[in-house]
């Protein structure tokens, strides 16, 4: 295959600069000793990191964040990956309709789910609270986490499963003991990208929270809504550190390509 | 097998089934119906059914000039997207392993960073004292500052920057179907390098680059955090002004009537654009 010439490679340099832009200005902002945003930094200084310690809202606001990302990925696969299995390995009426109810959260227009669980939430009196927004949340990230498992499932050879059967193995051990180890890198992969996706989800979190429950986005859109100093740059710096710090964990355990592309996705 | 273990795939599905109707189709249903009911200022929301809400939103200028600029908006986003995306994902393809993966890292790592977090970077580049301006300003290049926070372009510009992954995922997977053997079959055959292009490259890239486009059009017409940050008051779009009417002005049904025909008119521009492409392209890219 032919290589690229001058102009694609100042096109290409141009579009990393371009997206990499908004990610450089922020983590130069977060470093600068003066009292309003600046950029490039004047200087070196953690004095607005030290500012996040100075401001619990932002901390429990990030706590909040990470416990609702652990509990609704993990409900997502709790639910997915069983969903995946019957969707893969059966044949049956529906199978389609199924799969596409599944991936809808996808398609329906994110403001309009904020406020279909708002009303539903505050009809049941849910409104707020932290099981109700972890609930709507793994309904969000479901897609991501059933993608990924249906891909690890059709990319399977199905031979060492029907060995186990036909030397006697029930249906739980096979998936137990043969199943479940080899797509295992796609249910880690998946439940991943679920806790990415909620851990940065705020469209529809701003409908569905109370000041107790506030997630890190939601913090950071109201503060940045009434307000644009360097302590928002630097929480935002702490979090794209921890998201860089997930993706070189991710790429360890499963690619990240793999996880971004949906290599083997069919 | 026995045929009782013929419906042991609904048994299997039972947990997300029961989840996603309770928590998902039911919420929806009711929004629905909630944009037919009758709202007034003082006793709320009433059980009556009324078109007042969807009246009240087709009958007003206002909301027409804000549905109008939502979807300019995302058909600008979309026409640039295509236009950063494809190349991108062409010369993706024709690079070397090595600097393919740190690119791929740096296009679609972001996808992965918070779009309130993306957003701020934006706001501090565009703002009236950030970076380009006071760049700018510095270099003598211009005497007061280009005003690009609370307008379209700036709304534009971020859209573009949270947008074009999605667009480079379609095309490349699209390219990635191509056999490179008929690039080199049509060069060892005399083709130039535009008609190769033209006739082997582009039919082939076609289909992503019209998923790529629905996918970032409908994202980009109902996108809402990045609008609400840069355009603020001023500049409102559906999605924003959905927000206010749900969380300020308190009137549920008018903001879920704007919110049902935003979803709609998302569908009408997309089922319209699958035909006018079919249409179009449909023997020649089928």
């Amino acid at each position: 295959m032919r290589r690229n010439g001058p102009f694609a490679i100042g096109f290409m340099a141009l579009f990393a600069l371009f997206m990499l832009a908004p990610i450089i200005v922020v983590l130069g902002v977060s470093v600068t000793p003066t009292g309003y945003l600046e950029f490039p930094p004047s200087g070196l200084s953690l004095r607005w990191f030290r500012a996040i310690l100075d401001n619990p809202d932002f901390i429990d606001a990030a706590i909040n964040s990470l416990k609702l990302g652990v509990v609704s990925a993990t409900l997502a696969t709790l639910v997915a990956v069983p969903a995946a299995m019957a969707i893969d390995r059966r044949r049956f009426h529906g199978r389609e309709a199924l799969l596409a109810f599944f991936m809808s959260p996808l398609m329906v227009p994110t403001v309009v789910l904020g406020i279909a669980f708002l009303r539903f939430l505050t009809l049941i009196g849910f409104n707020g609270t932290f099981s109700g927004l972890a609930v709507c949340h793994a309904i969000i990230v479901t897609p991501f986490v059933l993608r990924l498992v249906l891909a690890s499932l059709s990319g399977l050879d199905r031979a060492v499963e029907k060995a186990a059967v036909a030397l006697g193995a029930s249906d739980w051990t096979v998936f137990r003991r043969i199943t479940m180890p080899s797509i295992l890198s796609g249910i880690i992969g998946g439940w991943v990208l679920a806790f990415i996706t909620s851990f940065d989800e705020v469209t529809v979190t701003i409908f569905i929270v109370n000041p107790s429950t506030t997630t890190l986005p939601v913090r950071l859109f109201s503060h940045i809504a009434q307000t644009t100093d360097p302590l928002v740059a630097s929480v935002s710096a702490v979090a794209i550190l921890f998201t860089v710090a997930v993706m070189l964990l991710v790429d360890r355990i499963y690619g990240l390509d793999r996880l971004l592309i949906g290599e083997g996705a069919k | 097998m026995s045929a009782r273990t013929d419906y042991r795939h609904w048994a299997l599905s039972a947990p997300a089934l029961v989840l996603f109707t309770t928590f998902l189709l039911a919420p929806l249903i009711m929004t629905l119906v909630l944009s037919f009911r009758h709202f007034d200022f003082y006793g709320g929301i009433d059980d009556s059914v009324s078109l007042a809400s969807y009246a009240e939103v087709l009958g007003d200028w206002y909301f027409y000039e804000i549905f109008g600029r939502t979807f300019a908006i995302a058909l600008a986003t979309t026409v640039l997207c295509v236009l950063i995306g494809a190349p991108a994902s062409y010369f993706l393809n024709r690079m070397r392993p090595g600097f393919r993966s740190v690119m791929i890292l740096i296009i679609l790592g972001p996808l992965l960073i918070s779009v309130v977090v993306r957003t701020l970077g934006w706001a501090i580049i565009l703002g009236n004292r950030g970076v380009i301006n006071t760049f700018l300003m510095d270099l003598g290049v211009i005497e007061a500052p280009i005003k690009m926070m609370y307008t379209s372009g700036g709304i534009v510009l971020a859209l573009v920057h949270v947008m074009v992954p999605y667009m480079v995922l379609a095309v490349w997977a699209a390219l990635q179907r191509q056999d490179p053997a008929t690039e080199a079959a049509a060069e060892s055959l005399g083709a130039s390098p535009l008609t190769i292009f033209r006739r082997i490259v582009l039919p082939q890239a076609m289909p992503g680059v019209l998923s790529g486009s629905l996918i970032v059009f409908s994202l980009s017409a109902s996108a809402f955090a990045t609008p609400a940050i840069l355009g603020g008051r001023r500049v409102k779009v559906v999605a924003t002004s959905v927000y206010d009417e749900f969380m300020n002005t308190l009137n549920w049904p008018l903001g879920a009537a704007i919110a049902i025909l935003l979803m709609v008119s998302i569908v009408v521009v997309m089922v319209a654009w699958n035909r006018l492409v079919e249409a179009r392209f449909g023997r020649s890219y089928a």
